[in-house]
């Protein structure tokens, strides 16, 4: 019960006034549609600059929750997710908003996304000092494949392409390559000036996740987009609160699996939400309601994309194993100000983390309570104009790159970042493997060469190296997941492959 | 819809070679010790890369829509826009030797600086994506309105709340 001494933290005035300031920020961003989680996050870190790493991250820990519930608030209304974690969102929530329900959606929505997030921030507190200490068994080897098991499933679950997303993780790591090798003082894949700091992690992740996004929002071109306005009619608060009390059983579901999804590294709330919105159709008796504007569905999901935000910083803080491309971000930012996870990050960092996590239970508080205050002007927020946000977000990646170093070479380094993740995304490649990979390389790599060293103490022969990353239990078990992830996706994506085949081939019939 | 098989062939043989080079470059280099962990990466990189690029030679890569001409031609003025707005604008770029000196290059050199040039760009690509037809003279207004807010948010935030020195250049 560690983390009850550092509540006090929380209500500081400044840190106070950025968990309320994040929250607010984070729903507005996130009820914009185009503008992900991940993108706010990224965005956000360079005003972190001028603040203490705990006031920095109960930032980033409030816009990363209230972003994913705010998601949900365009999904219903427009029907268009505000983040990929609301796709299973917008399916009965826009139903409901259809016949009359908006606000009665929302009102659910908030609610069980703030139950499903508290119970996910829970199982983040208790979860990680036992997993840390469970962590501290790792050496060299184990973390090595722990880095090498982050980017295969990130790269293989994430990806629509098998062989793409594992390409996507090899860029990211060859990226995160590039620069002076401190170890060996060598110069590495300099090609230009600017790259002989190396790529720094927030300029790449400012360019590939807000820099394509702004591209497809011009690629709209100049159409109006016409988007039919809901009306959202009032509805008891009351109301809500007692057919929440009466939804257990989608709460539970939604709640148990988005918990499961955020503790698997790499997964993220999109999965989480189609899980559990699945599983909550099958269990129930009105299965056929479900898609027509049935609420089970709607607090399914959202309890399911909130429950996985706590979790997924389980393996992040403990092993630097992100569970969700945001947390890939969050992670970026705990970089940033000196904080390195690990299993000792507890002894090192206590006010830090505990601050940060208590921060985060009491934003799931606060974004139920401005989620429903907000409600009332959702859908004006919902609308704004594309042009408008895309300009923004362009000069706002402009300042946050530099910001950074004050280098025009990280804008640069942002800017081509963000043009080839724009392309690459065009074909099939995923952003968020290139991430994972840009961030755990220097984990893998200091952690192969730390490895190298040892087994050279400890082996004789050419295959010393072998024998120290491929023997051992542990080490066994993980590269059997690596094994596993790649031959799951490998099968499962061929299995899709053959299923969409045999469906054209009816239509073609 | 998918991209057509050129697209895939060109897409996947651009990162086939990024990767042959990468690996040329890991197993070439000196230190060989700093170049260890790259090699490693490289044969994954580059086996990877081969497999993609010979399901585009045999009309199996299918997944991504690829680039369409009427996406190219929708972005491409914001794409312009972009390239000046940060490659010369926002800090200004550039040596030619035989115009320096001269009074007009040296003062084209340094950008219009990062207010500045963050306030044309962000009208500019408004202007050019917003649906609103040109000849509406209240849109033009209301243009101007919001850059000009939308710019005093960003100075206050960077500049005052922040104190992020950023480059003058030729006017702020």
């Amino acid at each position: 019960m560690e983390f009850l001494s550092y509540f006090g933290g929380v209500f500081e005035p400044l840190a106070f006034a950025l968990l309320v300031g994040g929250t607010i920020g984070g729903l507005i961003l996130g009820a914009t549609p185009g503008l992900s989680p991940t993108m706010a996050v990224a965005l956000l870190i360079p005003f972190t600059f001028h603040l203490s790493a705990t006031q920095g991250l109960i930032l980033l820990g409030a816009a990363y929750t209230s972003t994913v519930a705010g998601g949900a608030v365009s999904a219903i209304l427009l029907k268009i997710p505000g983040a990929p974690a609301n796709i299973a969102t917008a399916l009965d929530g826009n139903a409901m908003a259809r016949k009359g329900q908006g606000a009665r959606a929302l009102h659910l929505s908030f609610l069980s996304s703030g139950i499903g997030g508290v119970l996910g921030v829970l199982l983040l507190i208790f979860l990680t000092p036992m997993l840390a200490q469970w962590a501290l068994a790792f050496g060299p080897s184990h973390l090595f494949w722990l880095a090498i098991l982050g980017v295969t499933v990130i790269g293989t679950l994430d990806s629509k392409s098998f062989v793409k997303g594992l390409l996507s993780g090899c860029i990211g790591l060859w990226l995160s390559m590039i620069g002076y090798d401190d170890i060996q003082g060598a110069q590495r894949f300099i090609f230009h000036d600017a790259l002989a700091g190396g790529i720094h992690i927030i300029a790449a992740l400012i360019g590939i996740f807000a820099i394509p996004q702004v591209l497809d929002m011009f690629a709209k071109g100049r159409s109006k987009v016409k988007i039919e306005a809901i009306d959202v009619p009032q509805h008891a608060f009351g109301d809500s609160v007692k057919e929440i009390g009466r939804s257990a059983r989608p709460l539970t579901i939604g709640t148990v699996i988005g918990s499961i999804v955020g503790l698997i590294p790499g997964i993220g709330g999109q999965i989480a939400g189609l899980v559990a919105y699945d599983q909550a159709k099958k269990f129930s008796p009105h299965k056929e309601k479900f898609g027509t504007g049935h609420p089970e569905g709607l607090v399914a999901a959202e309890s399911a994309n909130n429950a996985m935000v706590g979790p997924s910083l389980v393996p992040l803080l403990t092993l630097s194993i992100p569970g969700s491309p945001t947390a890939a971000v969050l992670l970026g930012g705990l970089l940033i100000h000196g904080i390195f996870p690990g299993s000792d990050i507890f002894d090192r960092n206590p006010e830090v983390i505990w601050t940060f996590i208590n921060s985060m239970l009491i934003g799931q508080i606060f974004m139920v309570i401005f989620g429903i205050a907000i409600a009332k002007w959702a859908a004006k927020i919902a609308r704004a104009p594309l042009p408008i946000m895309g300009s923004a977000v362009l000069v706002l990646a402009l300042f946050g790159s530099y910001s950074v170093q004050q280098s025009m070479g990280d804008v640069w380094i942002m800017l081509s970042l963000g043009l080839g993740m724009y392309f690459l995304e065009k074909f099939g490649f995923s952003a968020a493997p290139v991430v994972l990979g840009l961030i755990l390389g220097p984990i893998a790599e200091s952690n192969f060469v730390q490895g190298s060293l040892i087994a050279g103490a400890q082996f004789d022969g050419n295959w010393a190296q072998a024998q120290y990353f491929m023997t051992g239990s542990l080490n066994l078990v993980l590269m059997a997941l690596v094994v596993l992830s790649i031959g799951y996706s490998f099968l499962s994506h061929r299995a899709r492959g053959r299923n969409a085949s045999v469906k054209s081939g009816e239509v073609q019939a | 819809m998918t991209a057509s098989r050129t697209q895939h062939l060109v897409s996947s043989g651009g990162i086939f070679a990024i990767a042959l080079f990468v690996a040329w470059v890991s197993f070439t280099q000196e230190p060989a010790e700093a170049f260890l962990f790259p090699r490693l990466i490289s044969v994954f990189f580059m086996a990877f890369a081969l497999w993609n690029f010979v399901r585009a030679v045999m009309g199996l890569s299918k997944v991504g829509e690829g680039l369409s001409g009427d996406t190219v031609k929708a972005i491409l003025p914001g794409l312009i826009v972009i390239l000046i707005y940060f490659f010369w604008a926002a800090k200004g770029y550039g040596k030619v030797a035989a115009l320096e000196g001269h009074w007009l290059y040296d003062w084209v050199r340094r950008g219009l600086g990062f207010y500045t040039s963050s306030t044309i760009a962000f009208f500019t690509l408004y202007s050019i994506y917003d649906p609103t037809p040109f000849s509406d003279g209240r849109s033009w207004i209301k243009r101007v309105i919001v850059t000009t807010i939308f710019m005093a948010v960003i100075y206050g935030l960077f500049a005052l709340l922040l104190k992020v020195q950023t480059p003058r250049g030729m006017i702020f």
